[in-house]
């Protein structure tokens, strides 16, 4: 919402300057966005006669001007405008200034020759039109020396507010001056609301065909003048119209749209020569009608949407936009003025279809006052006549009228129990009452009957927000919410608390951590078994962001292209986030993904650095589930998983049955539709499948440590090459028995000396005893049992 | 006994002049070993008369302490060189780079979200959750923002695919469906934070579609609006770490709440730099208001009985104006330069009492 000061002090009669108001409005609620002050901008340009003008010596096209400035010995200005010559007064900008349409500062110049101390300026180069044929012309008698932009009256600072959507009140300079008004900044002027007395009956007449759809259409008022003569706009209002954005076309289109923005009050006007018939119709669109609009654009209407037509067919999208054909011309000189109240949902239903937006659109669907049609209807007529002329006919209105009269109870205590400010009764009253709402005495409060301009208000809470917004949200009272606990309650809950700790475990491993978008594209939610229709956006920003994503994989091994193109190959990343299973809230699942790209370390002298592979996945992923309390002694590895991952190298840590994390290398197809050049592996955890740790209180099992001498023995088995380590070491494990302390696989080995299809698995293990030293006896006991068992389980025989 | 004095002059000049500790002990198993020289003569004393013995005894001790005495010496000496010359052969250039270290770091919004939750948490919150993929009803219409309402237009909603009922759900605009759900689920008192993922269809310097919101809900006894003043003050000034913040509340409009206020937040633009504190200038970091009586009735609290407030907060914005991250766009970029600078080490967990800065980095 734009306004001018001069605007806005036709309404409010007010001591207080500029700033003061500006800085005023938002503690109303009505957030300035932009203030211009077009003196301001052009303060540096002024009024210039030329006293001379001859051909530039070396220069075909450029002049040298002796320029009178006004205060001064003249100054010499080289010129290329065509139009620049003796006698003619134009616009002056000296050297230092800044001159916004080049976004320049002017310096003092020698231009082939010749000094210039300045520059004769074109609209353009003011930025106050596109005009660029020449240098700008005054009129002979304009004042030498003085503003340039006072004498052309753009010294009226451009106000622009940002209304919020229940403030259809100050969609009208009006509305704005009297909350102005009610918060001290002045005195609220009147406007003249009386009817007009017409001097004859309306050739037109409304007819309400709404058939139990009456609410579309509460209020509607025409008024028809006849002998009015259409032409440009008086200056004062082109100008305004002008500042606030508005190109001016003519009388009658530019004084609806004055009275649209100056009293929130939109209008239609019809050039009565093109009404067919003698009535307007006010009624619901039949599917397939077409309406051709004032945009010059053609929409094809649903049946419902609300239109006045005549017996021609559509000649108004009510409260949306007017129609092409019986639009204001510059001939017109019969014409009727729509004032109306539509219903607001209808109204932004039907523009909202039609993607078809307007300024009485916008005020329209955020509710008009509820009573306008009866008190503009005198004031537009004056307006018609006083720039127009003709004569004005008796007003025709039709429409039950709207309900808008309520009482809402606001109890003596109300804004003091919901604001914490204290505000005696009388000052309430009288905010309330500025604000134009009717206030009567009731038991233990008052009654207030908010004005028509006022349909947001629903509630005494809305009335306490009235009165304390007029007061001053800075007189709000500061008060610390009551404290309960001296020591603060952890604010986590165990399960929130653990994604902290494993965020902190991942980030410990190197792994940086990321955070992408929740959706991606269809190719990449169908890679990752995504990409199911209920997760599809209707509406996506682009394709690229279009499903939601079923896993955080893809969006990392984007994120690892991205940098390996910025020549980072070895990349480390995880993120914890949502994925997305189904639309229900149960199917959300939090994940936790990691990815590593290409060697561990950078090529360096140590030899540190190698290729990832799948048990660094692993291991990430083993981390993980430590850092979420998994005890990993009960987690098994099996082998599989899902297809994204290399076939042959892929594996998940279960619990039980449960899934807990799957792991792998980045199957080699899915890395090269990435774009991926180094060999990538990667990790999922299910983290709402990853069950809490059961808690048993802060304190630890006792610690029982052996003063006996630990024992290490190492086992060299020949297995077939198909079982796996896994099935070796639990066999081992399981041989071993309680002491058992610790077991390392150290050493593999597969070769033509072992025979095909046979590899050496090497393990030591440690015993602990925890009552008496071990004998031999007792050591080769537990030997034999552990080669028995890995003899039947896993078919394992000591290497000789 | 002059032979004996020879023989240790003999003796004591060669272990003088080994060379190494190897024949060192070679010298010394010759001498005094089962077999060397020395011991042998000492055997030979048995075969003596007892006082011819004595007397011979005692020079050969002399002899064999002499003889032991002169090891240990050159023993000691030759280690010494010995120690000297390994150390001078492992000596190396310790200007060489060290093994490479595998340093990551955590993402500025999770340390944020960590730095609320902290302070909130002082206040007596507790954090809450609910889902992305929200139905209209809880993110519009339970808020009081019916169907046609400008309001809801201004949202820049995601919709997804409408389900066989013609009803499509839509990804979350703000945090604030989960006032709702708490309040379904829970009797007051409440104060929680939802610290979560939200979603706008707008895509450009300013606007992601997909940002971090933090909205809080207090509903409680004797909860007004001043409460919502003291809180969100005492939180900016904690947040920020400066004690003397400007915070200004202005009047603005959110259907869920009724009054509506925006918060600002004081700071400098001079010389180029934005600077948070006392200033001629001020930032809109929030938004905030008494929760609407017709929220609280949707949720199935008397609201002649309950009242309380609610905030909503970008966390991306607070963690781009305190730790001077300057586009939007990059936080989701996953650039490992820019995680580099402007991330955080993973064990400089922040608390009230260690402090909120990020100091660790």
């Amino acid at each position: 919402m734009k306004f001018t000061r001069g605007w806005l002090l036709d309404h409010l009669e007010t001591d207080h300057a500029l700033d003061e108001i500006l800085d005023a409005l938002p503690m109303l609620g009505l957030e300035v966005e932009s203030i211009d002050d077009p003196a301001k901008r052009l303060a540096a340009f002024t009024i210039a006669e030329v006293m001379s003008a001859e051909q530039h010596p070396d220069a075909d096209r450029l002049r040298v001007c002796m320029v009178n400035t006004g205060s001064g010995d003249p100054v010499q200005v080289v010129c290329g405008a065509p139009n620049a010559r003796a006698g003619m007064k134009g616009v002056f900008a000296p050297a230092g200034s800044y001159v916004p349409g080049i976004d320049l500062v002017l310096k003092a110049g020698n231009i082939r020759g010749q000094d210039s101390n300045g520059m004769l300026c074109s609209e353009r180069e003011m930025m106050i039109s596109d005009e660029h044929d020449g240098i700008i012309e005054l009129a002979a008698d304009a004042p030498v020396g003085e503003s340039f932009a006072a004498y052309v009256g753009l010294d009226d600072p451009v106000i622009e507010i940002a209304i919020t959507p229940n403030r259809a009140d100050c969609l009208g300079v009006r509305g704005v001056a009297r909350d102005l008004a009610a918060a001290g900044y002045g005195t609220l002027k009147p406007v003249d609301t009386s009817a007009h007395e017409g001097s004859f009956e309306s050739p037109l007449r409304w007819s309400i065909d709404l058939d139990g759809a009456e609410h579309l259409a509460p209020l509607v008022t025409g008024i028809a003048f006849h002998g009015v003569k259409n032409g440009p706009s008086p200056d004062w209002m082109a100008r305004r119209l002008e500042a606030i954005g508005q190109r001016p076309i003519s009388a009658l289109v530019d004084i609806t749209n004055y009275v649209m923005f100056d009293l929130g009050r939109p209008l239609h006007a019809f050039d009565i020569a093109k009404i067919e018939g003698d009535s307007l119709f006010i009624r619901q669109a039949k599917g397939g009608e077409q309406f051709h609009a004032l945009n010059e654009k053609t929409y094809d209407l649903d049946a419902g949407m609300l239109v006045i037509g005549d017996d021609h067919g559509v000649d108004d999208l009510a409260g949306v936009m007017g129609g092409e054909r019986t639009g204001i011309s510059d001939s017109t000189n019969e014409m009727f003025m729509e004032i109306a109240v539509f219903d607001p949902i209808s109204i932004a239903t039907t523009g909202r279809k039609l993607n078809l937006n307007s300024d009485a659109r916008y005020r329209f669907e955020r509710g008009l006052d509820s009573e306008s049609p009866h008190w503009a209807a005198g004031h537009v007529a004056r307006l018609v006549l006083e720039i127009c002329g003709g004569e004005a006919s008796m007003p025709v209105t039709a429409g039950p009228g709207v309900d808008w009269q309520r009482s809402i109870f606001l109890s003596s205590n109300k804004v003091e129990s919901l604001s914490g400010m204290i505000i005696d009764a009388a000052e309430q009253q009288h905010i309330l009452e500025a604000l134009g709402f009717t206030v009567s005495a009731a038991d233990g409060g008052v009654n207030v009957e908010p004005p028509t301009w006022r349909g947001d208000i629903d509630g005494a809470a809305d009335l306490v927000e009235e009165i304390a917004r007029i007061r001053g949200f800075d007189h709000l009272p500061m008060a610390h919410l009551p404290r309960g606990d001296v020591v603060a309650k952890p604010s986590l809950s165990p399960a929130q608390a653990r994604l902290f700790r494993l965020r902190r475990a991942l980030a410990g491993r190197g792994l940086m951590e990321a955070v992408t978008f929740s959706f991606l594209s269809e190719d990449d939610a169908a890679r990752f078994d995504g990409g199911a229709e209920n997760l599809k956006l209707v509406n996506p920003i682009s394709a690229d962001l279009s499903v939601m994503r079923p896993s955080i994989l893809p969006n990392l091994l984007a994120a690892t292209v991205r940098n390996q193109d910025r020549g980072e190959a070895d990349a480390a990343m995880f993120e914890v986030g949502p994925v997305f299973l189904g639309d229900a809230p149960e199917d959300q699942r939090t994940a936790a993904t990691g990815i590593r790209h290409g060697n561990m370390a950078p090529r360096e002298w140590h030899g540190s650095g190698r290729q990832i592979d799948v048990f660094d996945a692993r291991a990430d992923a083993e981390a993980a589930l430590a850092a979420l309390g998994v005890k990993l002694g009960a987690v098994q590895v099996q082998s599989g998983g899902a297809g994204w991952f290399h076939p042959g190298r892929r594996g998940q840590l279960v619990q039980g049955r449960t899934v807990l994390a799957s792991f792998g290398e980045i199957h080699p197809e899915i890395a090269d539709a990435y774009g991926l050049r180094g060999r990538i592996a990667g990790f999922e955890i299910h983290i709402d499948d990853v069950p809490m740790p059961k808690s048993k209180g802060p304190a630890r099992a006792l610690l029982s440590l052996s003063v006996y001498q630990p024992v290490t023995r190492d086992f060299a088995f020949i297995v077939d090459s198909g079982v796996t380590a896994g099935d070796l070491l639990k066999a081992v494990k399981s041989g071993a028995g309680p002491l058992l302390t610790d077991m390392q696989l150290f050493d593999l080995y597969e070769g033509a000396n072992i025979g095909d299809g046979k590899k050496s698995v090497a393990v030591s293990i440690t015993l602990t005893p925890t009552k008496a030293t071990l004998t031999e006896e007792e050591i080769e006991k537990i030997s034999a049992e552990i080669v028995k068992i890995a003899g039947k389980n896993c078919g394992a025989t000591l290497r000789g | 006994m002059q032979d004996l004095d020879r023989l240790k002059s003999e003796l004591v000049a060669s272990i003088e002049a080994a060379d190494t500790l190897e024949a060192l002990e070679a010298l010394r198993v010759s001498v005094l070993g089962k077999k060397g020289r020395v011991s042998l003569m000492m055997r030979e004393l048995g075969g003596m008369a007892p006082e011819e013995r004595k007397t011979a005894g005692q020079a050969l001790n002399l002899v064999k302490d002499a003889v032991a005495a002169a090891i240990d010496i050159r023993n000691a000496a030759l280690s010494s060189a010995a120690l000297d010359a390994r150390l001078a052969a492992e000596a190396i250039d310790v200007s060489l780079p060290v093994r490479p270290e595998t340093e990551a770091r955590l993402h500025p919004l999770s340390r944020t979200i960590e730095e609320v939750v902290a302070i909130f948490a002082e206040m007596g919150f507790s954090v809450a959750e609910g889902p992305d993929i929200e139905s209209d009803y809880y993110n519009f219409t339970a808020l009081n923002i019916p169907e046609e309402h400008p309001a809801r237009q201004e949202h820049d909603t995601f919709y997804l695919s409408p389900d066989s009922d013609g009803r499509r759900k839509v990804l979350r605009t703000h945090t604030s469906p989960v006032q709702i759900r708490t309040m379904e689920a829970a009797e007051p008192p409440i104060r929680i934070i939802v610290p979560g993922r939200t979603y706008r269809s707008d895509h450009d310097a300013t606007h992601s579609p997909m940002f971090h919101q933090c909205e809080g809900l207090v509903i409680g006894d004797g909860i007004h609006m001043g409460h919502l003043k003291g809180c969100l003050i005492d939180f900016c000034r904690a947040f920020f770490g400066v004690d003397d913040l400007p915070v200004r509340f202005r009047p603005s409009y959110f259907p869920f709440t009724e009054p509506s206020a925006e918060v600002d937040i004081g700071c400098t633009r001079d010389g180029g730099g934005l600077k948070i504190g006392m200033g001629d200038d001020w930032l809109e970091i929030l938004g905030s208001g008494m929760v609407n009586p017709r929220v609280l009735a949707n949720c199935g609290y008397d609201p002649e009985k309950y009242q309380g407030f609610a905030f909503g907060m970008g966390i991306e914005r607070i963690a781009m104006l305190k730790y001077g991250i300057p586009d939007l766009r990059t936080f989701y970029d996953s650039d490992l330069r820019w995680m580099r600078h402007y991330g955080f080490l993973p064990f400089d967990a922040p608390s009230v009492h260690a402090g909120l800065a990020g100091g660790g980095v």
